[in-house]
C-alpha cells in the first residue's frame, strides 16, 4: 500500500520518504504559481500578513480550471503546471514559508534540491495534463484567495483525499530523480547520436 | 445555407470534442507506450495518462487543465458568403463558458486576461480557399508546457543533414522533462524563419502513424524518432523508454542560401480536431468518428 501523507506536514514524515516512492495526499492543499511565488515575497518583504499559513502546507503548481454552481467551486481539471518556471524563487520561498512539499510537473533545479535538503521539503511529482484524475482527488474547494490574480493564478484551497500517484521526484535529502535520469540520458546520448550519424 | 450560428455552434462542439477526446493515432499510440514500459515508475506515468483519458471521456471533461490558446485552420468554399471568422470567434468565447475551457489569452504585456480567451488576433485563424463545397474548420489546442518549448533555427546550407539533427536532438535534450513527454514533434524544413514556423505547426496534423510521402523525409522522421527514443528521458522525464510518440515533418523549397528549420513541441495531450459543415448545415467531425 503506497503511504497517505496528511497535511499540515511534519518535519520528520517529510524527512522521511523516499526517493521514486509513490504517496498519495489527504487534507488541504494550496495551489500557487508564478504570481502566488511573487506576491507572496512581495507581502513578506512589506511585512504584510499572507491569506493562508504555508509551513507545513503541501504547495500545489497548478493553475485550474474552476467552476461556480451557486456559490460553491468546484474543481473541473487541476494537473499541474511547469514547475521550473518557479525555480528562481522557490528556494527563497522554502526558506521564508516552510512548505512540507511542492506538487508539480518537470521537476526542479539545484539551488530548490538544496533548499530542500536545508529545510526539509520534498517535491512530488504528479503526470502532467492528467487533470481529470488529479481532479477527483480533490474532494472540494474550500476557498479562493488573490482571485484577483486570475482564476489560473489565484490561491485555490483545496481539500484533498486520495490525491495521487505522487512520485517522490526530490527528497529531503538532497536527492533528485530528475539529476539521476539526467545522468542517464548523457550517456545514452552517445548511443542516439550513433545512431543518426553524429558520433 | 450556412449561417453564422451554425458556425459557432460547429466550434463550440468541435472544443468540446477536441479538448475531451484525442484523436486515435494519439491515443494508440498512447496506449502501446504504457504497454512497452516495464520500470516502476514510467509505466505510473502512463498508466495515469491512460487512465485519465480514460476518464476524460467518461465525464465529458477536459483531459488536461490547459486547454491551450485555439490555432485555427479554415479551408473556405470559394463562394462562402457566411462571415465564418465571426462565427469561430463568437464559437470560443461560448465555449469558454460552456465546455469550459480555461481563460488562457492575455494581452503579452500588461498580462491583461479578459476571460473569454478572446482579443487582438486571438484565436488566431489560418486561412485556406479549397475547391470543396463544404467548410472545414480544424483547431489545436495548445498548451503552453510544450509550446514553450518550440524553436526555430536558422541553419547554413553547409550545416545540412547534419546540423538538421544537432537542432532537434539538442532541443528535445533541453526541453527534457518540461514539455510533458511522452512528446510529438512537429518539424518544418525549408520555406523562410515563418514559413518553417508555421509548417512545424502544421507537421502536428498529420496523424502520427502516416509517414511522409517523400521516401527521404520519411526516413529523417523515422531516423530522429529513434535516435530520440533511445535518450531515455521517459514519461513525464521521470526515466523510461518513451520519449517520443511520434515525428512529423513537413517542408518547402527555401532559398539557396538558407535552411530555417522550425521545431513545434506538442505534448502527449495531441489535441487536434476537424469539423466540415456542409451547405445544408450538416456537421462531420472526421478526427472525432469511433
Ligand atoms: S504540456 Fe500539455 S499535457 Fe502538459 S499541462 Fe500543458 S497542455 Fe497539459
Amino acid at each position: 500500500m503506497p503511504k497517505v501523507l496528511k497535511t499540515p506536514l511534519s518535519e520528520e514524515v517529510v524527512r522521511g520518504l523516499k526517493l521514486g516512492e509513490t504517496v498519495y495526499m489527504e487534507g488541504v492543499v494550496y495551489t500557487g504559481r508564478d504570481e502566488v511565488h511573487l506576491h507572496a515575497l512581495e507581502y513578506l518583504e512589506k511585512g504584510k500578513k499572507l491569506p493562508v499559513e504555508f509551513k507545513g502546507c503541501a504547495l500545489f503548481h497548478c493553475g485550474p480550471i474552476m467552476r461556480k454552481t451557486g456559490d460553491k467551486w468546484q474543481a473541473v481539471a487541476a494537473g499541474p503546471t511547469t514547475s521550473s518556471r518557479m525555480n528562481s524563487l522557490e528556494p527563497l520561498f522554502i526558506e521564508k514559508f516552510r512548505p512540507g512539499a511542492i506538487i508539480g510537473k518537470g521537476g526542479m533545479s539545484q539551488p530548490t534540491v538544496d533548499a530542500m535538503k536545508t529545510y526539509g521539503c520534498v517535491y512530488l511529482a504528479i503526470t502532467g495534463g492528467a487533470a481529470v484524475l488529479a481532479a477527483q482527488g480533490i474532494k472540494s474547494v474550500s476557498g479562493v484567495e488573490w482571485f484577483e490574480l486570475g482564476m489560473p493564478e489565484a490561491i485555490w484551497i483545496l481539500n484533498t483525499g486520495n490525491f495521487g500517484p505522487l512520485t517522490v521526484a526530490m527528497d529531503a535529502h538532497g536527492n533528485s530523480l530528475y539529476a539521476e535520469v539526467n545522468a542517464k540520458v548523457k550517456e545514452n546520448e552517445k548511443k542516439a547520436r550513433q545512431r543518426l550519424g553524429l558520433a | 445555407m450556412v449561417t453564422e450560428e451554425d458556425i459557432q455552434n460547429a466550434t463550440v462542439e468541435l472544443l468540446r470534442k477536441t479538448v475531451v477526446k484525442l484523436p486515435a493515432d494519439v491515443e494508440e499510440a498512447l496506449r502501446k507506450a504504457y504497454a512497452s514500459e516495464t520500470d516502476e515508475v514510467p509505466r505510473m506515468q502512463m498508466k495515469t495518462i491512460v487512465d485519465n483519458i480514460d476518464m476524460a471521456l467518461k465525464g465529458n471533461t477536459p483531459m488536461c487543465q490547459d486547454t491551450g490558446v485555439t490555432i485555427f485552420y479554415a479551408a473556405l468554399p470559394k463562394d462562402c458568403k457566411v462571415d465564418v471568422e465571426k462565427g469561430i470567434v463568437e464559437g470560443v468565447r461560448k465555449a469558454t463558458k460552456e465546455v469550459p475551457l480555461r481563460p488562457n489569452a492575455v494581452h503579452p504585456l500588461t498580462r491583461k486576461n479578459p476571460g473569454d480567451n478572446v482579443g487582438e488576433r486571438m484565436p488566431f485563424i489560418n486561412w485556406k480557399v479549397h475547391g470543396k463545397d463544404y467548410i472545414e474548420i480544424t483547431v489545436m489546442t495548445k498548451g503552453a508546457g510544450s509550446e514553450n518549448m518550440s524553436q526555430l533555427a536558422m541553419l547554413t546550407p553547409t550545416q545540412g543533414l547534419k546540423g538538421i539533427k544537432e537542432f532537434i536532438l539538442g532541443a528535445v535534450l533541453k526541453a527534457g522533462s518540461n514539455p510533458c513527454p511522452p512528446t510529438i514533434l512537429g518539424i518544418g524544413l525549408g520555406g523562410s524563419s515563418d514559413i518553417a514556423m508555421k509548417l512545424a505547426k502544421e507537421a502536428l496534423l498529420r496523424p502520427i502513424n502516416q509517414r511522409h510521402k517523400d521516401p527521404e523525409i520519411a526516413k529523417l522522421e523515422t531516423d530522429l524518432l529513434e535516435a530520440i527514443n533511445m535518450l531515455g528521458i521517459g514519461p513525464m522525464g521521470l526515466g523510461g523508454k518513451t520519449t517520443c510518440l511520434g515525428l512529423n515533418i513537413e517542408y518547402a523549397y527555401c532559398h539557396t542560401a538558407s535552411l530555417p528549420v522550425g521545431l513545434n513541441v506538442q505534448c502527449w495531450a495531441g489535441r487536434r480536431g476537424t469539423v466540415r459543415i456542409y451547405p445544408d448545415g450538416r456537421t462531420a467531425y472526421p478526427t472525432h468518428e469511433r
